[in-house]
């Protein structure tokens, strides 16, 4: 079941959370929204659901190519999974599952033994077959996590959402439990979507990610299309950490600090400031200079407790950089706190700018 | 004595370590208890067992006749005949009033707060000649009803009336703050599972609340059952007719017939022994909820919740990417 949704805004007085935003998700995809807080995804998620509704004017929301805008949340078959799971705290795992199957018309509602059935099925699915009877204050906040995604799965939704579904948990269960949705989605292939401001969560998860802020989406793509191919300022420094430089763009070569790059994809562009990204990684760091031209920086801080080496640096003019060696080449450069280095970009990305917008 | 019972127990009965440091000297702790001790008995179980002991002063069947007169068994009967009225309209209001200013934020919702606060800051007897004022026979809408051949200043309507206006908060200042804590998740949650709203509301909402609203129920009785001086105001004080119980008990006090009046003020006593033990239990149950509410509530679980920051390492001169 494809989820779309076309010109979508949502306006909460004064506050524009939406501004004209339009989606596809395909059949079988699991799909992150991630941002920073306030960049609309929830509000997406539950306009979607069905939970809020969206501006007068805004365009149709598709399942299956079927506008559902004007059904009813519960007509609509979707599983939501809350972020703070909402589970009925004065009802047993067994009858929060259970919940979905009871409450449908005494027609379309299973027998009690079909309904028993079920549970246990679902139960078994997320691992949890021996908490049955618990309430859920008896439970770790993982388990009542996926007790939370059985009850919505029991319904048989069309499509799953799930907001901030590994939010509350503390580090070790959200890698854990992350892993787990994985394999569950490979498993049973539910059309999903789920909201996050964790990029590794949605980069290391997702078959397609839509980074959004302010409102708007910034870019669609794959994990590997977002993070390598960023197309905006937003995506390059909202997914992970990153060094920008003011530069200048001049027949398809960008100068910045020290340093001059062969930008062919801009050969075109008249000359104009821009913005020079480098990720950490891509910052090249030697103890000595080979001659070629570098950025020479100051070693501030090390941290080296990680699988990577960070080294906060900063320049002669006074620039804060970052740069992540492996903890082979830490081990054989003499670097200390005070040691001067040399810096050489492997990779960069520009993006111009008009001069007047800064 | 007491500093020997200090150095054995470090610990009390709940299991928690107590530090001798942080104790009083034993005098201090003597002349408080004491004095505790001495305040409940003189205050609190001395009248009570004077109710019961004048009660039964002249033996069971003296008791038992004050109890079968026709006038006490009347007012009896209106007692519970209004408590039965009251307690149920003021446990659907409170519920609706709950729900409303619990589960959603309005404009004019502090007003809502405030107004139904009114009956219990104002006194019975104001809120007495309020309801005269309107429904007595010089008020706005008397005339017009005794015109209609509705009576209900000194009448038993009127006794209904106050005794709804005084009863009104009890029940929804007791929800309100549970309900504003549970927040409405579990109903959306349940809405998104396909339940109707009636459904909701019977299998999500009120099982939620269930011992809060009972708590509220047992408040509200005992003081329907009580009230003294907004019914004393409008009842009219007709014998048999518009007495309740605790004005049949000062009649019959004012007019030197002791057993009658502490025999029907025993029942009463009764009572509020009753809805004590009862509202010991539910005050516990009460709490339970309400601290399930705040620990599976919106406003916690924020466990782990960092937002993700990602630094922008740049020239110091940058400003924000989008200004």
């Amino acid at each position: 079941m494809s989820i779309e949704v076309r010109h979508m805004s949502k306006t909460f007085g004064r506050f524009r959370v939406l501004r004209d935003v339009s989606l596809r998700v395909e059949t079988g995809e699991l799909v992150a929204l991630l941002g920073p807080s306030g960049s609309g995804k929830t509000t997406l998620l539950r306009i979607i659901a069905g939970l809020e509704q969206p501006d007068a004017g805004s365009g149709p929301i598709l399942f299956h190519d079927e506008d559902v805008a004007d059904q009813r949340v519960g007509d609509r078959r979707v599983g939501f999974v809350f972020q703070h799971y909402a589970l009925f705290r004065h009802m047993t795992v067994f009858e929060n599952v259970a919940f979905g199957l009871r409450v449908r018309p005494r027609r379309l509602r299973p027998s009690p033994r079909q309904i028993r059935e079920k549970v246990e099925q679902l139960l078994h699915l997320v691992q949890l077959d021996f908490l049955a009877d618990r309430y859920p204050h008896q439970l770790s906040g993982g388990q009542r996590q996926r007790v939370a995604l059985a009850r919505a799965l029991a319904m048989e939704p069309k499509v799953l959402l799930l907001d901030e579904p590994f939010g509350s948990l503390d580090a070790k269960v959200r890698q854990e439990l992350r892993g787990w949705l994985r394999r569950l989605h490979d498993e049973i292939r539910l059309t999903s979507v789920f909201v996050t401001h964790d990029q590794e969560e949605a980069l290391e998860l997702a078959d397609r990610v839509v980074v959004m802020n302010e409102g708007r989406i910034e870019q669609i793509g794959s994990p590997d299309e977002v993070f390598h191919q960023p197309k905006t300022e937003f995506v390059i420094s909202f997914l992970g950490q990153v060094n920008r430089f003011h530069g200048r763009l001049e027949r398809g070569k960008v100068h910045f600090a020290s340093l001059q790059w062969e930008t062919p994809e801009w050969e075109q562009a008249e000359a104009c400031p821009a913005h020079v990204f480098i990720r950490p990684h891509d910052l090249q760091v030697a103890a000595s200079s080979n001659g070629q031209p570098a950025l020479s920086a100051c070693v501030q801080h090390i941290h080296s407790a990680g699988p990577k080496v960070r080294l906060e640096l900063a320049t002669d003019g006074g620039q804060k950089l970052l740069a992540e060696i492996t903890q082979e080449q830490y081990r054989t450069e003499p670097l200390t706190v005070g040691s001067r280095v040399f810096l050489t970009p492997q990779n960069i990305k520009v993006f111009p700018y008009p001069s007047d917008s800064t | 004595m007491a500093a020997a019972v200090v150095s054995k127990s470090h610990t009390d009965f709940r299991g928690r370590t107590s530090a001798r440091c942080l104790t009083e000297p034993w005098p201090i702790r003597l002349t408080l208890i004491l004095g505790t001790v001495l305040f409940l008995g003189l205050f609190l179980v001395l009248p009570l067992a004077a109710v019961f002991g004048q009660a039964l002063a002249k033996g069971w069947g003296a008791y038992w006749s004050a109890l079968r007169e026709p006038d006490t068994l009347s007012s009896i009967w209106l007692t519970l005949l209004t408590t039965a009225i009251c307690v149920p309209i003021g446990t659907v209001f409170g519920l609706t009033a709950a729900w409303c200013l619990g589960k959603f934020d309005f404009r004019g919702r502090k007003l809502f707060l405030a107004m139904l606060d009114l009956p219990l800051s104002v006194s019975p007897v104001v809120a007495g000649l309020m309801f005269i004022l309107v429904f007595g026979q010089h008020g706005w809408l008397g005339g017009w009803l005794e015109a209609h051949g509705v009576r209900i200043i000194f009448g038993v309507p009127g006794v209904v009336l106050v005794t709804l206006f005084v009863t009104a908060p009890y029940v929804a200042r007791e929800l309100i703050p549970l309900m504003h804590a549970q927040g409405t998740e579990a109903e959306e949650a349940a809405q998104v599972l396909g339940a109707s709203g009636w459904q909701t509301f019977w299998r999500v909402t009120l099982p939620q609340v269930k011992w809060g609203l009972l708590y509220g129920i047992i408040l509200c009785n005992a003081r329907a059952m009580g009230e003294f001086g907004a019914v004393s105001v409008v009842s009219g004080h007709i014998r048999g007719k518009t007495n309740t119980m605790p004005l049949q008990v000062e009649i019959l006090y004012n007019e030197y017939d002791f057993v009658g009046a502490f025999a029907t003020a025993s029942v009463l006593a009764g009572l509020a022994l009753v809805t004590l033990v009862l509202k010991t239990i539910l005050e516990h149950k009460a709490a339970h909820e309400m601290a399930l509410a705040q620990a599976s509530g919106p406003e916690t679980a924020e466990i782990g919740t960092s937002e993700q920051t990602s630094a922008v390492y740049g020239d110091p001169a940058s400003r924000p990417m989008r200004g």
